[in-house]
């Protein structure tokens, strides 16, 4: 029994049933399909990371996307400023205690390059209902180059713990016909 | 020397030392103290999320949310774990306990960090959750009490080393070690590099919190802070995959169907479950798609192997000695004339097919390097934990004190009819809490959060109704799984407590000896499992690959 020691001292050297062994060889297989399916992904697959970042401080990071604000700010809405950035471009989205700014507006099918930087504590960018989930440091750039490939409005919710405000960090992403 | 005193248990004629067995009784109740504190915050938590109740308010809840998680998570755990390791070793191989002192100092020690820690959260400057990621900061205090838990725990899996030295010096058994010894061997192992782990970080952490170091990087301190966090989970892996083995052989007589297979399988955790840190970090900046998939794979799923090994021995083992036993027909007469109402049996399989169905197949999608975009931070992460730690771990180490309680308490249980229940009441609950986060993180609602309506933000974003439906079944499978909790923890104090006294009659309902000969053999017959383990694989591929047909649907991205 399992609670006792087995019978056999050299118990490496029994037999194994057939049942087991071929569980055994068929769950290392499995292992060895899910294992490359990650690998084909990044050849085949459109949703990848590209690892693509970069060292900044808050205020290097804030300062550019305030020059982005400046020059493709469009409207406002409740104190944001909303851009329009032109496709191809560099985008900027601050993360920090409790809001995500600005408000940014992108054009359907286009590909922008999005950077993602924390001003403070660590935070989740979390867009929906897309779902798509990435996590947002301080002191790093992050460069997600995104391609939009519907219209509507989608939240940004904060799904990393920052506080007794974390609730509250909503941010807004739109997505326009062209 | 009172060290050296012992009795012989009557329903294993295994010597029991009393030094071993006072400490395994009083780590076994501190943890279960820890576990109904915890358990409360728990089910505070349930009923704040449940948007139709939102018992809490924010400060309160985050501080509950915060509690439940050190209380549960580490506190509750690992002095159950400190208790297993003293019975693997010194009960199991026959032997005294080295340094009882020691172990002593242990508890000590991991009593006044857990509640250090828990002073520090309550007082209201720790709120910072489990995982407490810089530059959020905690009190000093919070982060030293961890610590003197972690060296607690650590001395403990030493003395825990130390006895196995003494058993074999002592000629306390012959030949090898058990398998449910070696399985404890395993999950000592993983402690030590966990704990080593949570030193490397911590006490950084410590010093940078009194102002002695100016700044912790947040990359670093999270793949280092993973590397105890995730790991501190395969300890618990391994202590209740060993369990699983030690209720078969307690309640049913069950052996191993092969002593090889089964420690390979052990084995496979030491050498890559360490690796897990990396399911964590897969959507971080700055760290390379080549590591992500090495390691979030446990180097191709290797550990992984050893799971579904596992979720083969252990289930053909209970066959093989039901039909040993005589119940031969049919696929399934083993399974429906198993002991249900047992309570150490029930919840030990229970355990068994949540942990695998659940917590294993949505712990494996989810650390797919790719798949993990569409479902990181998500309430996706606290479904699938739920899985495995909850259903899985904790209602292992329930299952296992009813046999404690027999055994080590040598008092009979109270309450039985209840007894009989509580694994399912607990059981359904635990299921119900993780089904529906994980369905709730596939809609997108975030974990750790208060409020999911966004009613005081200032910008909008509205969740669907079905998310806000699978909030309130949450609430109510939380209520169920406190129900179920409650009635564990006063079956098992009520029994500790006001039990008959056992005495050295035989105990009902423990199988101690084997029904026949088998193992390790060419023909063992086990068609049952083999198609419970078939449906487990259709439902494993099928679920895989449903979520890369998901993750194809969101916008492209690199």
């Amino acid at each position: 029994m399992g609670i006792h020691p087995p019978p056999q001292r050299i118990w490496w050297k029994e037999p194994v049933a057939r049942t087991e062994l071929v569980w055994v060889i068929i769950a290392f297989l499995w292992g060895l399909i899910m294992f490359s399916a990650m690998i084909y992904w990044h050849m085949a697959g459109e949703q990848n990371l590209s690892n693509e970042s970069y060292r900044i401080t808050p205020e290097a990071f804030a300062a550019k996307a305030e020059a982005m604000v400046e020059k493709y700010q469009v409207r406002e809405e409740a104190g944001f400023p909303v851009v329009h950035p032109p496709p191809g471009s560099d985008v900027y989205m601050i993360a920090g205690l409790w809001q995500w700014w600005p408000i940014i507006e992108f054009e359907k099918d286009q590909t922008y390059r999005l950077h993602l930087s924390s001003m403070d504590w660590q935070h989740g960018f979390s867009l929906q209902p897309v779902n798509i989930n990435l996590q947002t440091h301080p002191n790093y750039d992050m460069v997600v180059t995104l391609t939009p490939n519907e219209a509507g409005e989608f939240g940004v919710v904060c799904n990393e713990f920052c506080g007794i405000g974390h609730h509250l960090m909503i941010g807004n992403i739109y997505v326009t016909e062209n | 020397m009172s060290t050296f005193t012992h009795r012989v248990c009557p329903a294993t004629g295994l010597r029991i030392h009393s030094s071993a067995e006072n400490l395994i009784k009083a780590n076994a109740v501190t943890a279960i103290v820890f576990l109904s504190v915890g358990g409360l915050f728990g089910l505070m938590v349930g009923l704040t999320r449940w948007p139709g109740v939102h018992l809490l308010p924010a400060d309160w809840f985050y501080l509950a949310l915060t509690a439940h998680g050190l209380d549960l998570l580490l506190v509750w755990i690992i002095f159950f774990e400190m208790a297993v390791l003293y019975f693997a070793s010194a009960i199991l191989l026959n032997s005294r306990l080295a340094a009882p002192r020691w172990a002593w100092t242990a508890f000590a020690l991991m009593l006044v960090g857990a509640l250090m820690t828990n002073v520090a959260v309550l007082q209201g400057n720790s709120i910072v959750m489990f995982t407490s990621y810089v530059p959020m900061q905690a009190a000093p205090h919070f982060y030293l009490g961890l610590i003197l838990f972690a060296v607690g725990a650590l001395i403990g899996c030493f003395v825990f080393f130390g006895t196995l030295v003494i058993a074999k010096e002592e000629k306390t058994y012959q030949g090898s070690v058990p398998l449910v010894t070696f399985g404890a061997i395993t999950a000592a192992i993983i402690a030590v590099f966990t704990i080593a782990s949570g030193a490397i970080i911590l006490i950084p952490t410590f010093l940078w919190s009194i102002g002695l170091i100016g700044n912790i990087d947040t990359l670093m301190y999270k793949t280092v802070w993973w590397a105890m966090g995730h790991s501190s989970q395969q300890i618990n892996v391994a202590a209740h995959v060993a369990i699983w083995y030690l209720i078969a052989a307690v309640v049913l007589g069950a052996k191993p169907l092969s002593e090889k297979v089964s420690r390979m399988a052990f084995l496979m955790y030491i050498l890559f479950l360490q690796l897990a840190s990396a399911h964590h970090l897969l959507v971080e900046p700055g760290i390379s798609p080549a590591w992500k998939i090495f390691n979030t794979s446990y180097a191709m799923y290797l550990a992984v192997l050893g799971s579904m090994i596992h979720g083969m021995t252990v289930p053909g083992s209970i066959e093989a000695a039901q039909r040993g036993r005589g119940y031969v027909n049919g696929l399934f007469e083993w399974l429906r004339k198993a002991p249900w109402g047992n309570p150490a049996f029930s919840g030990m399989f229970m355990s068994l097919v949540m942990f695998g169905f659940l917590g294993g197949i949505s712990g494996v999608v989810m650390g797919t390097e790719q798949i993990n975009l569409i479902m990181h931070n998500t309430l996706y992460v606290p479904g699938h934990f739920h899985a495995t730690v909850v259903a899985g771990t904790t209602l292992t180490f329930m299952a296992a004190t009813y046999l404690l309680v027999p055994l080590i308490f040598r008092r009979e249980l109270i309450m039985k009819g209840l007894a009989k229940w509580q694994p399912y009441v607990f059981g359904l609950g635990v299921m119900g809490i993780s089904l529906f986060m994980m369905g709730a993180g596939t809609l997108g609602v975030p974990r750790r959060v208060w409020d999911i309506t966004g009613a005081d933000a200032i910008l909008k974003f509205d969740y669907s109704g079905a998310a806000y439906l699978m909030m309130g079944l949450n609430g109510v499978s939380a209520i169920m799984a406190a129900l179920g909790g409650f009635m564990f923890i006063a079956i098992i104090v009520g029994s500790v407590f006001f039990g008959k006294r056992t005495g050295d009659k035989p105990l009902e309902g423990l199988t101690m000896t084997t029904a026949t000969k088998y193992g390790s053999a060419k023909d063992i017959k086990i068609p049952g499992t083999v198609v419970l383990v078939a449906v487990f694989f259709t439902a494993f591929v099928l679920y895989y690959f449903v979520n890369w047909k998901y993750l194809a649907e969101v916008w492209p991205l690199r």
